[in-house]
């Protein structure tokens, strides 16, 4: 069996302990400050990074390509921390990252992107990327990137990837009910939208981060501008509705009290 | 107003999902002309068993290729039934099939596709719908003046259609499957690797088991054991749905002893699920707003927790008893 070529698609979204408000820009809808919120890697992209750069270490002769959409300045500054978790070729496009951006213009920029990585042997190809974004969150990029790059196989919400000798595998997709659809597949290329998966996030390795950054900056440094806007979306309102509940404490009820309280609400 | 789909799949034993029901129910109040498309085994007599919604035409698609949720095969279908109708808007359930497969129809129809649906307002000419951006924080409201335009509604959103079957006579859409389209075989369905099934998505209850259950108590000592023992006791006597805090899930991938039956799968907020219970118990649950958006779409909601000030509580739960969960489960096992 050949070795894989897997291109991840992952960018940034705002760190999740970050209060998040709402603005109107002249784009469209955005952040307050959002050029200064502090950023992380998509967590769900995260995942599928951290499981390529296994499936590569297991599987001989296969490399791992990171495709990421944002801006270049921020992305700069993701790679400081993303590039010593594991090794990979930086495919930096430079443009938007916003949640509101519409899944079908940032799904044409990153096959695009794709396409044009040189050497690049479909027979061989894999694509992850995460099942969703925590920003967008619409779970449809990755399907419009298999269509863009003519793929037929598309696996979604993916916990488990297993390759077999002949260059098969067989993968866990999460289905309703807290089950899996399990399914074989006869080999690359294929697209995968990873959930989880099984792996914890890789501690930092400052040797992988020197490697990494030598062609991190060429790519930074040719990133091309992308643009991705609303689309065709049509934005009326964004806001954050009011979620503040008055919260009655209990405080010096004893265990028996708050049980039975307990039981009769929930028999309610 | 576009001409309008209702595009639905079948289950396993040949009958609709809730959600399928529910995005029905969604078509019906558009107060508009629809047609229903249904693809899947059986999807003839689901047909039959949705006479009554007032449909104006059912088309069905039910080659054995579509047996089994596959994205190529369901794609394929999905473009034909689309095709077939003539449908400029199409709404559909939300389910982990349609999510995996109509992203790519649309792409195939040249049509736009927006998911995670939770409302729909039509006024005239316009539909407006309703998302949340940013998983779960920011609610936007917008509308599309491209057609095709797909739209996948959450469910338990709109409650599931009702009303008498019939026969539906509808028309059987042929579909070409490409060769390449059959090189993934579904191979069946799995529990994922735990004790027990605690994930019930149509449970009354959500019970939300935080981190603290796995930390020291107040003897200076862990008491997983127990704290299993309790968790699934009243699971088993609740028939419950259970949930998970981050950092409880967290400590299992890093190898530390914790719930053997908790899984990623059960892990709820900003990078787990939202689901929709009527009401959460939230117990040994600490954080601050984007990890209590886990349970943004638990109606009543109640926590035991030992610190009154928890973001997780204070202005979320409606209810919040300053105690020791250990303790406070263990009667209301009792009790019930």
């Amino acid at each position: 069996m050949n070795g894989f070529q897997i291109v991840v698609c992952g960018s940034l979204v705002p760190d999740p302990l970050q209060t998040l408000e709402p603005v109107t820009t002249p784009q469209g809808p955005g952040l307050k400050n959002e050029t200064m919120l502090p950023s992380v890697l998509d967590p769900w992209s995260a995942h599928a990074l951290y499981e390529a750069a296994n499936l590569a270490k297991q599987v001989a002769d296969s490399k791992v390509y990171l495709v990421s959409l944002g801006p270049k300045a921020k992305l700069q500054q993701l790679m400081m921390t993303v590039a010593q978790k594991v090794p990979f070729e930086l495919v930096a496009l430079d443009g938007s990252a916003s949640g509101f951006t519409d899944a079908h213009g940032v799904a044409a920029a990153l096959a695009d992107a794709i396409a044009a990585i040189p050497g690049l042997d479909k027979s061989r190809l894999l694509v992850f990327g995460g099942c969703a974004s925590a920003s967008r969150d619409a779970s449809v990029t990755m399907q419009l990137v298999c269509e863009r790059l003519g793929i037929r196989n598309f696996f979604a919400g993916v916990d488990e990837f297993k390759v077999a000798e002949d260059g098969s595998f067989t993968v866990l997709e999460r289905i309703e009910g807290g089950e899996y659809l399990a399914s074989s597949c006869k080999g690359a290329p294929a697209v995968l939208a990873w959930a989880t998966g099984n792996l914890p996030e890789p501690p930092n390795n400052p040797q992988v981060g020197m490697a990494n950054m030598r062609g991190v900056m060429p790519s930074l440094m040719k990133a091309k501008p992308t643009p991705s806007g609303v689309g065709g979306i049509a934005y009326e309102t964004t806001e954050i509705p009011p979620q503040k509940r008055q919260t009655r404490i209990v405080k010096d009820a004893s265990a028996d009290e708050i049980a039975k309280e307990i039981v009769e609400w929930i028999n309610n | 107003m576009s001409k309008t789909l209702a595009l639905l799949h079948t289950q396993a034993d040949g009958s609709l999902p809730k959600a399928a029901l529910e995005t029905l129910t969604a078509a019906v109040a558009l107060g508009q002309p629809f047609d229903v498309a249904i693809l899947g085994t059986g999807a003839s007599a689901a047909a039959d068993a949705i006479q009554g919604c007032g449909a104006a035409t059912f088309y069905t698609v039910d080659d054995p290729a579509v047996a089994q949720p596959r994205y190529a095969t369901d794609t394929a279908a999905a473009v034909a039934l689309i095709q077939a109708a003539g449908a400029e808007l199409v709404l559909a359930p939300g389910t982990s099939r349609f999510s995996r497969c109509l992203p790519g129809a649309a792409h195939r129809v040249d049509a736009q596709i927006d998911t995670h649906i939770v409302a729909l307002k039509a006024e005239g000419d316009t539909l407006r719908a309703q998302r949340w951006f940013y998983r779960q924080r920011i609610l936007g409201t917008f509308s599309r003046a491209a057609r095709p335009w797909l739209l996948l509604l959450d469910s338990g959103v709109f409650a599931p259609w009702q009303g008498a079957a019939g026969k539906a006579d509808a028309q059987a859409v042929a579909v070409t499957f490409a060769e390449d389209d059959q090189r993934t075989t579904v191979t069946g369905v799995q529990k994922p690797v735990a004790d027990a099934q605690t994930i019930r998505p149509d449970a009354k209850l959500l019970f939300v088991a935080g981190a603290g259950w796995t930390k020291k108590q107040k003897d200076g000592q862990f008491h997983i054991g127990d704290a299993s023992t309790l968790i699934l006791d009243f699971l088993g006597k609740t028939q419950a749905s259970l949930g998970s805090s981050k950092s409880l899930v967290d400590i299992q991938g890093e190898g530390q002893e914790t719930l053997s039956f908790m899984s990623h799968m059960n892990q709820v907020g900003q990078t787990g699920s939202t689901p929709r219970h009527p009401k959460g118990l939230a117990t040994c649950c600490h954080g601050e707003e984007p990890h209590a958006v886990g349970w943004r779409f638990i109606n009543e909601r109640r926590a035991v927790n030992l610190d009154p000030n928890c973001g997780w509580a204070q202005g979320k739960a409606d209810v919040l008893y300053v105690a020791d969960a250990f303790e406070v489960m263990a009667k209301v096992n009792a009790l019930l």
